[in-house]
């Protein structure tokens, strides 16, 4: 093997930074899941009736339906007997009121993570909700978005304090009748964020969630809810983390956004579950369902994804282009390797007139790493003026890994539809050319990715991009040398 | 400044060698020309000269300014001033020209403890080396030698030679796939950027490029040697004759030395 391939090789190589476990007590249900265990997760948190019916009916239907097998994944059978549904840090039993009152070992543990709560409510511009293990733990910046009449906290709190608009809200988007992990959501999500946005107000600062699985053998399910009312703005950042632990474990999280009339949201997520060491032991299993619906005329909502960790990713950001004029985003940079598999895209489904989407996929495999596009374009019949471009683009580095698209059109009528798919691959020849100009075998790949990555990161908020880019060049840079 | 002994070189991981003992030694300032069958390694000697990790050296040295050559990295080797103009250049989608020239300009200079360029100075830099090789601006925008035509990559090589200024410029048949305006052009520049610090080995087939750049020594590598050194008549010899009569030299020739 030569210096190049080993370089190639040990590409990705990189420990996972964010792999250390907190030693915090927690509260946990015993492993195993029955109606049982969503009575309890109901008590637990003090929910109105009308979310235990709703949980039993998506409990009882999740029943019934088998793990979906369609995706181009291979992984061992999930053993949904074997996790346990509920884990909450002890001390949040007393939920904390301010930051002073949380656990100085969580906070501990958010420091680690690069999230200084404290120092994000000096820094201009970021709340922050942090949900660790199920629970959501603390939010910050919540009385300046009070008085725009931003509603952003956890959704245990919104059950409590917004029933009204959750019940009206709920499922509308995700139905738990959608597939087998959203069934599985709705039977035992035990928090998440909720965000609403009045008529007309732009949200005055981007609002972020941090998600953290630390118990072990414990799933995480959150339920992220967003309604952005008629001319409203919000822009939305999700980021997550886990230790490192050779079991696998699995993480089933639910996002719903719902955009009326002139209304837009921007939802980014910055996704580094941990994704198993070079045997491919250990990862998060990441079943994702998000969607969001352009229920309004010219309303907008824009999915950006930077998804660099999990063992498996499975996770297509749709968006419903109902109203007239509303435009659907999806950009996304998918990073496999070690022997990670992402299997991820979107759906852009165009109900109304003149609807149009924009999709741009970056997928980039190094190691044994598997990388899938797969994503829908259906134009409804009666659609007119539909427009969508797709540009679905594919890195290979070295010659272990691979990519695989499937892009997917129906539409029976007329409608403006492009297409354009690229590969490239960074091989010996093309590293040893840059050295040849003076760069090292980092500096060649750093570039030759964040060259690549650009335009899906340049869609990323300012701060966000600059740690996006961070991540991918940390996860990118192995142990050369 | 290079002095390479001995030099016997097997691709990585088998064990015919495809240079057998080579020697060659080149002074500052010097134009040397090789030329050679195809398949005599000529681009062999060029790859291990810059660094290309997929060949071992079985046996002898390289120096290079003084320095042991063989125990530094490609990019060391860049910044001490060697600089290859590939025969084959590899096309990087998606990494944009000037960009690429730009990194590749500030890395070296870097090294060699120089000012970066800032942006204006470099833009002056690189478009007057665009006109004297005849290229248009637009050829900056695009991706490096992605879909670029032979001539193009051959003259970009160029480009960035000139961007780069080494000590020794090793040209791997880049009159190859160049038309007559340009071989003009290029010749013209190479003579121009002749110093008596900066040294040359052209690699070629043609002696059409050494009626253009004058050189002070013709070798003619043949199986893994040189096996003879003489002046630019060598170059017209071979033009006429080709390669056939080496094969009885070769038997009892001792190989090319300075
Ligand atoms: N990567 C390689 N793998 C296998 N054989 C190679 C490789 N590179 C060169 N060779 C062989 O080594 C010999 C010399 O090649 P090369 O140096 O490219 O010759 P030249 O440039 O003089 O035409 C040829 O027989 C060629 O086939
Ligand atoms: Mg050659």
């Amino acid at each position: 093997m030569t210096d190049d391939t080993k370089v190639l090789d040990l590409i990705a190589q990189q420990d996972y930074e964010y792999g250390f476990v907190s030693d915090i007590e927690s509260d946990t249900f015993a492993v195993g899941l029955s109606e049982d265990v969503i009575h309890r997760i109901v008590d637990r948190k003090c929910e109105p009736k009308f979310m235990l019916e709703w949980r039993l009916k998506a409990y009882r239907h999740w029943l019934t339906l088998q793990e979906p097998r369609w995706a181009n994944l291979r992984f061992k059978p999930i053993d949904y007997q074997g996790i346990s549904y509920y884990s909450s840090p002890k001390s949040m039993k007393d939920r904390p009121k301010s930051l002073d009152e949380v656990d100085p070992k969580l906070l501990e543990t958010y420091r680690k993570l690069g999230i200084p709560l404290h120092e994000q409510q000096k820094l201009a511009g970021v709340a922050v909700d942090a949900i660790f293990d199920s629970v959501s733990v603390a939010t910050t910046f919540k009385d300046q978005l009070a008085k725009a009449g931003v509603i952003f906290c956890p959704f245990s709190e919104a059950l409590k304090e917004y029933p009204e608009l959750i019940k009206q809200y709920l499922g509308t988007v995700v139905p738990y009748r959608d597939n087998f992990f959203a069934a599985l959501n709705a039977a035992v999500f035990s928090d998440g964020s909720f965000v609403y946005i009045p008529k007309g107000v732009h949200c005055p600062m981007e609002l972020s969630t941090y998600f953290r699985i630390n118990a072990a053998n414990t799933g995480q399910f959150e339920r992220t809810l967003i309604i952005a009312e008629e001319g409203s703005y919000v822009s939305y950042l999700e980021g997550c983390t886990a230790p490192m632990r050779d079991e696998n474990q699995l993480h089933a999280a639910v996002v719903e956004l719902i955009a009326l009339d002139h209304a837009q949201i921007k939802y980014a997520t910055v996704q580094n579950w941990y994704l198993g060491d070079e045997q491919g032991r250990g990862g998060i299993y990441n079943f994702v369902t998000k969607r969001g619906v352009c229920r309004g005329a010219y309303s907008k909502i824009a999915w950006t994804q930077v998804e660099t960790g999990s063992a498996i990713t499975w996770k297509y950001p749709s968006v419903i282009l109902r109203g007239d004029h509303s435009v659907g985003e999806f950009y996304s940079v998918a990073l496999t390797r070690h022997y990670q598999q992402a299997d991820t895209g979107t759906k852009m489904v165009h109900l109304g007139n003149h609807t149009r989407s924009h999709i741009m996929s970056k997928g980039i495999s190094a190691g044994h790493g598997q990388n899938t596009y797969r994503g829908l374009v259906r134009v409804a019949p009666n659609a007119v003026g539909v427009r969508n471009y797709t540009q679905c683009d594919s890195m290979l580095i070295g010659d272990q890994c691979a990519a695989y698209t499937f892009p997917c059109i129906e539409c029976k009528q007329q409608a403006h539809l492009e297409h354009e798919a690229s590969i490239a691959k960074i091989g010996e020849e093309q590293l040893f050319y840059c050295q040849q100009r003076g760069l090292d075998s980092e500096n060649a790949i750093a570039m030759m990715v964040n060259g690549f990555c650009k335009p899906v990161f340049d869609k990323l908020p300012m701060e966000f991009a600059v740690e996006a880019f961070k991540l991918l060049e940390v996860s990118l840079e192995g142990a050369v040398g | 400044m290079l002095e390479i002994r001995d030099l016997t070189v097997a691709i990585d991981g088998e064990s015919t060698p495809i240079l057998k003992g080579l020697n060659l030694s080149i002074n500052s300032g010097k134009v040397h020309a090789i030329m050679g069958p195809n398949g005599s390694g000529k681009s062999t000697l060029s790859h291990v000269l810059a660094g290309h990790t997929g060949y071992s050296v079985l046996q002898g040295s390289i120096q290079f300014m003084g320095q042991d050559l063989l125990v530094l990295a490609p990019e060391e080797r860049a910044i001490l001033g060697i600089f290859l103009a590939f025969q084959y250049p590899v096309a990087i989608p998606g990494i944009n020209n000037m960009y690429f020239l730009k990194e590749a300009c500030n890395r070296i200079r870097q090294g060699r403890h120089e000012k970066s360029l800032d942006a204006v100075d470099f833009l002056a830099q690189v478009r007057t080396h665009l006109k004297q090789i005849g290229l248009d601006e637009s050829f900056l925008k695009r991706s490096l030698n992605d879909g670029f035509s032979g001539g193009e990559k051959k003259s970009n090589e160029i480009l960035q030679m000139l961007m780069l200024q080494p000590k020794l410029a090793i040209l791997d048949e880049t009159d190859s796939g160049l038309d007559i305006d340009a071989l003009q052009a290029i010749s013209k520049v190479i003579n121009q950027q002749r110093t008596p610090q900066r040294s040359w080995l052209l690699v070629t087939h043609y002696q059409r490029l050494l009626s253009y750049i004058q050189p002070d020594y013709v070798h003619i590598l043949y199986k893994g040697r040189i096996v003879k050194t003489g002046d630019h008549n060598l170059a017209l010899r071979l033009e006429k004759e080709g390669y056939g009569w080496l094969q009885a030299e070769a038997t009892h020739t001792v190989e090319g030395h300075d």
